[in-house]
């Protein structure tokens, strides 16, 4: 058995600058896969290591492994502009996001890792009568759902973010918005590792570059496991792969209304404070939000068909890049630092899927597409529900599967914000 | 970003087409009768393949004409592009050695190696 990891504080920080820094210990094992477990999490992003943290820890469910092809985070959760907001238009998904929102609000305390969570507020901004309607209508959507939003006329918005271009001689002048002020961001990295970290003291055993080649099936009951790094049995399986679920899909013949696409990012060379809050767009479709480090991070949307090669157009980036100009003159000779893509899962409704298959022993969650980061602690919280008994949590009962043949969608598809 | 070799007008940039999706997908000939689910597989399950994919683009900003593609969705790589109401071309693709895997080139992530499978 491993040693617990020792308590970060301020102490350990003053003991260990004695040293250099020298002696920090990993804050995760990464241990051989054993040959059976009683839950596999395939898919170490946000949504898979908080799920096996909450196996562990609501659940008591500590023999359980997390298998990622590549690093932990080193899918769509590192590569996502880092937004957390609950302002979604229809009960249920304002629900869900909301006991995400609230699982962030304490979450630094809870894992003892600063995730650096920020509620510095997003505005949605409306550019024309229609945006104006639409927003107003989520704004009542929300109040009706216990959700702090309010509405901001054009001088209120000027008043709460300076930078940005009010004047109504623009192309899309700001009409008004809506503000969320206990949304915010926060450092994706951390989240992956504080999620990790906390897991792994539980017993989690997180097991890095392996991949899953195929699944193996008796009766219709999951048994296990084929990986890269060999056979590895149990009899839960949660799929939390993201945009690569209907490759892992197809290997045991399910067929999901997902399509995979490039969804692009990038930040520009880091200057002083100078935005104080995350601005979103969706008519103009664009989002900028400045990081610790002084960076503005700006996000795109998808490119417009399937693709699984982590890069799209520029075409795309250029489109962005007008929108927050023309809203922030201020940053028009910003220069670009980096630029990247993640591939993102989106069903038809834009809503995901969180549900048990046919399979007895299998579940998928999945269909995050572009607004998936903002659920990180609230996915796993229901899909751990979902895998420990058997059955959905009813947080997520309206995002099962069978949806799409009953005809309950949940439609968040433009109503949600940006992207969506 | 890539080049498409529009039939009509020649190779463009990506930005001028758009894609409507999946390729080859039959309208059902007798609506009344479908299940709940067959509806649900006509209207929302997509191969959503990672490698080959057939595919429909439309020149949006140029002929405005439709057309199918055969394209590598791990790589962005279009290995045929052929006319509206042909069947499906038998090609030949590099596929990564591993299902989720990266392919040698066309990827934002390194790869190991590759393999070359046939598409049935």
């Amino acid at each position: 058995m491993h040693k617990k990891p020792k308590k970060y504080s301020v102490f350990s920080l003053v003991k260990n600058a004695l040293s250099y820094h020298e002696n920090w210990k990993p804050a995760w094992r990464s241990p051989r896969p054993k040959k059976e477990y009683d839950a596999i999490i395939i898919g170490g992003g946000g949504h898979g290591l908080t799920t096996a943290y909450y196996l562990a820890k609501n659940h008591g469910l500590t023999n359980i492994a997390v298998l990622e092809k590549g690093w932990i985070g080193g899918g769509n959760t590192g590569r996502n502009t880092t937004i957390i907001r609950s302002n979604y238009l229809w009960d249920q998904s304002a629900a869900l996001y909301e006991h995400a929102l609230k699982l962030w609000e304490g979450m630094s305390q809870e894992l003892n890792y600063n995730v650096m969570f920020s509620q510095r507020g997003v505005m949605n901004v409306a550019h024309n009568l229609q945006d104006v309607r639409e927003l107003k209508r989520r704004w009542h959507a929300n109040r009706l759902n216990d959700i702090d939003c309010e509405w901001l006329n054009t001088e209120q918005v000027k008043e709460f973010c300076p930078v940005i271009n009010t004047s109504q001689n623009i192309r899309y002048p700001v009409l008004g918005a809506t503000l969320q002020r206990r949304a915010g961001t926060a450092r994706h990295d951390a989240v992956a590792w504080g999620y990790a970290r906390g897991a792994d003291a539980m017993g989690v055993d997180i097991i890095q570059n392996c991949e899953v080649t195929g699944f193996d099936i008796k009766n219709g009951n999951i048994t296990g496991v084929e990986t890269t790094k060999g056979r590895i049995n149990s009899k839960k399986i949660g799929v939390v792969a993201a945009g690569h679920t209907s490759v892992l899909a197809n290997m045991v013949g399910i067929k999901l209304p997902l399509e995979s696409r490039p969804l692009q990012a990038l930040v520009s060379e880091p200057v002083k404070p100078v935005i104080d809050t995350v601005v979103m767009s969706n008519t103009i479709h664009a989002y900028v939000s400045q990081s610790d480090k002084g960076e503005l991070v700006i996000g795109a949307g998808t490119d417009g068909y399937t693709s699984y090669s982590q890069r799209g157009g520029f075409n795309i980036v250029e489109d962005t890049i007008m929108a927050i100009v023309e809203l922030f003159p201020l940053f028009s000779r910003l220069k670009m630092l980096r630029h990247w893509g993640g591939i993102v899962d989106i069903c038809p409704d834009a809503s995901p899927i969180i549900s048990k298959t046919h399979i007895t022993g299998l579940f998928i969650n999945c269909g995050w597409g572009t607004g998936g980061f903002k659920a990180t602690p609230g996915s796993g919280w229901v899909f751990a529900h979902t895998i420990a008994n058997n059955q959905p949590h009813t947080l997520n009962a309206p995002f099962n599967i069978n949806r799409f043949s009953s005809g309950e969608l949940v439609d968040e598809h433009g109503a949600a914000a940006v992207a969506h | 970003m890539f080049i498409i070799k529009c039939p009509n007008c020649g190779e463009r940039e990506q930005a001028e087409f758009t894609c409507g999706g999946e390729a080859h997908i039959i309208r059902p000939k007798n609506p009344p009768e479908l299940t709940d689910d067959q509806w649900a597989d006509y209207l929302f399950i997509r191969q959503n393949n990672k490698g080959l994919q057939l595919e429909r683009w439309n020149h949006f900003f140029g002929c405005r004409q439709w057309f199918n593609v055969a394209r590598n969705t791990a790589t962005d790589e279009i290995i045929k592009i052929y006319n509206m109401g042909e069947k499906a071309p038998i090609v030949e693709i590099e596929e990564p050695t591993t299902p989720s895997g990266e392919p040698s080139i066309g990827s934002g992530n390194f790869s190991t190696s590759t393999n070359t499978a046939k598409n049935k």
